[in-house]
Order: C-alpha cells, then structure tokens, then sequence
C-alpha cells in the first residue's frame, strides 16, 4: 500500500461524507436519507482507519469498530422506526413528516 | 436557678394550648395556661426569696444570639431590683387575670386560643422585662406589640375589631421606627447593646447641654415609648384596643405591656440623666397626656373608655415622673397603676359580664345590691386612682407630684393636681353612674362566679396595700432617692383636688342627677368637642391616613405596581422574550431536512472556527 498516498483515501472519504451529506438534505424517502446517513459513517470510518495505519496507532481501528457497532444499533432502531412511521402515516415521504415544530 | 425558666413556662403553655387548644377540654387549657403562669409566678417568688434583697443585678448568660464584627448580642438575662418589681407585676398581676379569664370567657368562642395568646403574651412581656440588652428587649417588645394586635382583634369577625387591632398595630409601627433608630445609633456610638456596658460608657460622657447626639437617641427611644405606652401623638390607638376582651385591656392595656415605654425608659434613665433636654420633652409630653386624656375621660359614655383615656392619663403621669428625674416615682406608679387599673378594668369586666355584654353608662345604674363585691371592689379602685390618702394610688402620684413641686417648673405641680381632680371626678362619674341610682337597662344584672371576683379581692387588697410597698426605697440602690423635705402642702393641695373632684361627681350624678344635663347642655360646644376626642382621629384620618391611602391607590398600585410592575416589568418582560421566541421559532419547522442543513452549518462553523484556532 505504500504507493498509494494517505491523501487518496482521504479523498474518498470526503467524496463519500459529501455524498452523505448531500442525499440526507436532498432525497425525499426516509429510507435513502437513511442510507445517506450509513453513507457519513462509513466515510468516517475511513478515515479513521486511514489514520490509525498512517500513525500505527490502533485507536484509530478501535473506534471504527465501536462506529459499527453503534451504526449497526442504530439502523435496527432506525428501521424500526421507519416502519412505524410508515404504519401510521401510509407514507415515507420526508416532508410530511413534520409534527416536531410547535 | 436558671432566670431562662421563668419566661419558659408560659412559652410551654402556649405552645401546648396554641397546637392542641381546639382538641383540649376546657378544664385542661385552665390548668395548664393559668398553671405555666402560676410557675413563672412561682419561680419568680423562689428566686426573689433566694436572692433577697437584690443588691448587685444577676446576670445570666444564655447563649450568643448575634455575632457580627464588633456587635455582639447575647441572649442575656438580668435581674436586679427594677427588674424584679416588673416581674412580680407582671406574673402577679397577670396571673389574677388569667383566673379571671376563666369565669369572663366561659361562654366565649375560641377559648383556646383566647389563652394561648395570654401566655405568649406573657412569655415575650417577661422577656421583655428580664433582658439586659436592648435588642432581647427589642424581641419582647415586638412580640408584646403581636400579642396586643392578636387580642384585640380577638373578635376577629366583627369589623371594629380587626380595625382596631390594626390601628394599634400601625401606630406601634410608627413609634418602633423611632426605637429602632434609636437602637441602631446606640450600636453605631457604643458597639454595643448591653445595658451595663453602654452605662458604663455613657458615665464617661459629659452631661450634653444643648441637642447632642445622646439627646437624639433619647428622643427616638421616647418616640417608641409613645407608641407603645400610648402618649401624645401616638396614643390613638389605645381607646380603640377596647375592642378586645375585657381580661386583655386589663392585662395588657392597662396593667402591663402599654407601662413597657415607661419601664424602657426608666432601664436607660443613665442615657437620660445625661440628655436635660430629652428629659425636658419626656416631662412635656407626659403632663400634656394626662391632661388631654383627662379632659376626653370627662365625656366617654362607655365604661371601658373612660377607663382606657385614664389609663394614657396615668401614663402620663408616669412619664412625667420620669422626665421630672424621678424614675423610682414613676415604676411607683407604674406598679400601683397596674393594681389599680387592673382592678377597674376587671371590675368593669364583671360588670359587663353581668349585664350579659352592655357597656355603655347610660344603661347601667343601681349595681350595688346586685353586684355586691364589684361595688365594693371597684370603689376601692376608684379610690385609689382618685389619690385618696390610705389608697395605694395617693401615695405614687403624690411621689411624683413631689417631685415637680420641688422641680424648676413647679405649674408643672399645679397641672398635675388639676388633673388629678379631673380623675377623681370621671372616675366616680363612672362609678355613679354604674352603681347607683336607678337601674336603665333591661339585662337582669347578677354578680360574677368566685373565680372573678376572687381576683377582684386580692387586686382590691394590693390596691390599698400596694401603697405602703415603698418602692422608692427599694430602688433607692438604683435611683437616688431625691432629698426628703418636709412641706406638706403639695399633698394638701393634691387630695383637696381629688376630694373635691369625687364631691363633685357625687353632687352630679347622685345627689341632683339633673345638674349633669344642665351642665352638659350649658357647656353646648366644649361637651361636644369632648365626646368627640377633640376630633382627633378625625384629624389624622384628614391629613394622613387619607392622603396616604389616596397616594397608595393612585400613585403606587395604579401607578407603581400596576402600571410600572405589572405592566412594565412582569408583562414586558414576557412580551419581549415572546416577541424573540415569534423569531426562533421560524427555526423550528419540524421539517428534518431543514434540522440537518443546520446541523451541517453548524458543524462548518465549528471546523472552520477549530481550524482557525489551529492556522494561529
């Protein structure tokens, strides 16, 4: 791997967190937004792993593992929810979820 | 034995009455109210007994109340001989009248609590007398004050009397505002509150000669003298405190607390024996009370208000002794008054209470055969106050005439016996009127239970006894005795005025009963100017209470409270923290990609600021 610079991956991973970040503001189903967010934990997880091989640290895979952990925790709540919503909605459309103003 | 017991006992029955006194049986609130003063009276006598005579004041020293820098305030007890006639007073006294309480609020609502007041009463009137600072004093004299507004307004559901307690209430204010000035610049010259201390303090100090500085905390303690003990401006307050139970005018606006003015002044007579001017206005203020209250006494159809004007004029008395620099002549007084006065208004008592509730003059007469022993009774009173040599008032009031005979202002004397004249006569106005000729009501009169006219006897008996306690000599070790001169003419004068004050009554109100309506009528404006109290709570309604509450409703609720408070500050308030919330609110739309895209703004704002932080 030592032909491949540290600053690639870092790339990819901000392409990745970008791509995140853009389907969670702009997609309309609550399943893709989801995906999007799956998409930011990743990136990150990347970069952390990119990191921890560049200082040979191996925090850097620790908290990966934790990040996976947790997203895997949270897409199992998440997925849950979703299908709660989609119960007593009929819909997955994100803007006509909006009870959380006032 | 320990001093702090004394004050303990009737504290013990207030408490035990005051929690439990709905639930107790009437028997049981007896024995224990009327048994805790029975005690401090006990304890009292035990204690005198051991420590007789009292020569060097014992001090006890509780425990620290206040520890602030240099002020430092102990709960500290003393007794010496000054404070040992207030006590045996105070306990004695009050113990006749907590026994007469019992046949007088027989049939009353709320006996309870009518007994529960009368011992925390007692508790705070017997701290007020055994503290020997200041500001212990300060806590008695307050509470004494709380006791008064709570008893008077005893018939708390009729409205003169909630009036009445308030009126006594504010006044007292008024006068404890002065006192309380007074104490904070004793605390700023002395650094201290101790009476021994202070004393010592002020023996140092010349003599002040024009207005200093002593003069002015003099003047601000008398201020709350007047209040309390009732003298020219303050006293209005104390003829309408008739509205509470007889027992309690007795007890504490006639006998006890309204004399706590007289016994402060007489405990810092070493502050006044060095503010002459001071003096000069307490001499003032007194002759000029017990002549105004002498001459309202003259016109009042209500037996216990003839009662209360002579009990501000004997008050008067009191402080003109005290200003005239014979304070063992006022605490004379002030025990004998306390007999005597306790004995009227007990008297009256029993008369009201036998006529079922009927105080006014005009529809009593012709007592004597049914009430044998009031009669007899309050003729003794009657007697005593009139100053009538044998009786115990004769020789007080001649101990404190006396003195401003021998004064640099002997009219003073001539004032005084006058008004003593005037206090025979009104005295005996009403005792004629109550007990003799013919019978104008339509109650059928009967005599009190045993348990009233027990106390009756016994204050009887200290009326004409009380006299020959010299109390003077006593105090002699305290207040020098003034040099004894053998002219017999100021008491010559003194009871001639007295004498001749019962014969007048007695022409004009037994022997040709219609001389009183001639001369009613034939002093036409003067009678009417009488009978309305010269007008003056009339006056002070004029010029402050309604200007006061005039300002109050339109300056400081519609304007202040309302308009500045309510409006202003507590509306405003809620308005501008409503008008930014009309703002944030916008914010919230509930919409989640609304919440991420401030999410991401966020955190760019974080990395860019955390970036920043790092570029430096």
């Amino acid at each position: 791997m030592d032909h491949i610079p540290v600053s690639w991956y870092l790339t990819l991973s901000a392409i990745l967190f970008g791509m995140g970040v853009a389907g969670f503001i702009y997609r309309k189903s609550v399943i893709t937004v989801f995906m999007s967010i799956e998409l930011m934990l990743n990136a990150v997880n990347l970069t952390f792993v990119t990191f921890s091989y560049q200082n040979a640290n191996v925090d850097g895979h620790i908290y990966s593992f934790f990040v996976m952990v947790v997203a895997a925790a949270e897409a199992a709540v998440g997925l849950a929810i979703i299908l709660t919503i989609f119960k007593n909605r009929g819909t997955l459309q994100i803007d006509e979820i909006d009870s959380m103003k006032l | 034995m320990n001093l702090w017991l004394i004050p303990l006992c009737p504290l013990i029955g207030f408490l035990l009455s005051g929690l439990l006194g709905k639930k107790l049986p009437k028997q049981l609130v007896n024995i224990i109210c009327v048994g805790s003063v029975a005690a401090s009276f006990g304890l009292v006598a035990f204690w005198l007994l051991q420590n007789y005579p009292v020569n060097t004041p014992v001090t006890e020293h509780d425990f620290t109340w206040i520890q602030s820098g240099f002020l430092k305030v102990g709960f500290d007890l003393t007794v010496d001989r000054l404070t040992a006639v207030m006590l045996l007073v105070v306990t004695g006294v009050g113990l006749l009248i907590h026994l007469y309480s019992i046949g007088y609020m027989a049939h009353e609502e709320g006996y309870g609590r009518f007994f529960a007041y009368l011992n925390l009463f007692m508790f705070f009137m017997l701290l007020l007398v055994l503290s020997s600072n200041l500001l212990l004093l300060f806590v008695g004299w307050e509470g004494v004050g709380l006791c008064s507004y709570l008893l008077v307004g005893f018939y708390f559901k009729e409205k003169f009397a909630g009036d009445a307690a308030n009126k006594a209430f504010i006044v007292n204010r008024i006068g404890d505002f002065g006192f309380m000035l007074g104490i904070f610049l004793l605390v700023i010259q002395f650094k201290t509150l101790d009476f021994v201390s202070i004393a010592a303090a002020v023996k140092t100090l010349p003599v002040e000669t024009s207005i200093g500085s002593l003069s002015i905390i003099t003047l601000l303690l008398f201020v709350g003298a007047c209040g309390k003990s009732a003298q020219l401006p303050l006293y209005v307050w104390l003829p309408d405190a008739m509205a509470g139970p007889t027992p309690v005018s007795a007890l504490i606006h006639a006998a006890t607390m309204v004399t706590a003015g007289v016994y402060m002044v007489a405990r810092v007579s070493f502050l006044y024996d060095h503010a002459p001017s001071a003096m000069h206005v307490v001499a003032i203020v007194g002759l000029a009370t017990a002549v105004f209250a002498a001459t309202i006494g003259l016109a009042q159809n209500d037996i216990k208000k003839v009662f209360a004007y002579s009990t501000v004029s004997q008050l008067g008395y009191m402080f003109l002794g005290l200003g005239l620099g014979a304070y063992s002549a006022g605490i004379f007084h002030l025990m004998t008054h306390a007999f005597f006065k306790a004995l009227l208004f007990l008297g009256a008592g029993s008369v009201i209470h036998g006529l079922s509730g009927e105080q006014d003059l005009r529809h009593m007469g012709g007592l004597r055969k049914a009430m044998p022993i009031t009669f007899a009774t309050l003729g003794i009173a009657s007697l005593a106050i009139s100053g009538i040599p044998g009786f115990a008032g004769f020789y007080s009031k001649d101990e404190i005439l006396k003195a401003a005979y021998v004064s640099q202002w002997p009219w003073m004397f001539w004032v005084g016996a006058a008004t003593a004249g005037i206090t025979a006569f009104y005295v005996f106005r009403a005792f004629f009127l109550t007990f003799f000729g013919k019978y104008r009501g339509h109650h059928h009169p009967h005599e009190s239970p045993i348990v009233m006219t027990f106390p009756l006897i016994v204050l009887a008996a200290l009326s004409i006894g009380g006299g020959f306690l010299s109390v003077p000599n006593w105090l002699s070790p305290m207040f020098p005795l003034a040099a004894e001169h053998g002219d017999m003419q100021p008491m010559i004068i003194s009871v001639a005025f007295g004498v001749g004050g019962i014969l007048l009554a007695l022409l004009m109100y037994v022997i040709s009963p219609s001389l009183s309506d001639t001369v009613k009528s034939a002093s036409g404006p003067i009678y009417t100017l009488l009978s309305n109290k010269y007008y003056i709570d009339e006056l002070y309604a004029a010029t402050i209470v309604k200007p006061l509450t005039a300002i109050s409703r339109t300056v400081l609720w519609r304007g202040v409270d309302q308009a500045v408070i309510d409006t202003g500050l507590v509306n405003g308030l809620g308005k501008v923290i409503e008008a930014f919330g009309q703002v944030a609110r916008r914010w919230q739309s509930g919409s989640v990609r609304n919440s991420a895209t401030w999410i991401l703004a966020g955190s760019l704002l974080l990395i860019f600021i955390l970036g920043l932080g790092a570029a430096r």
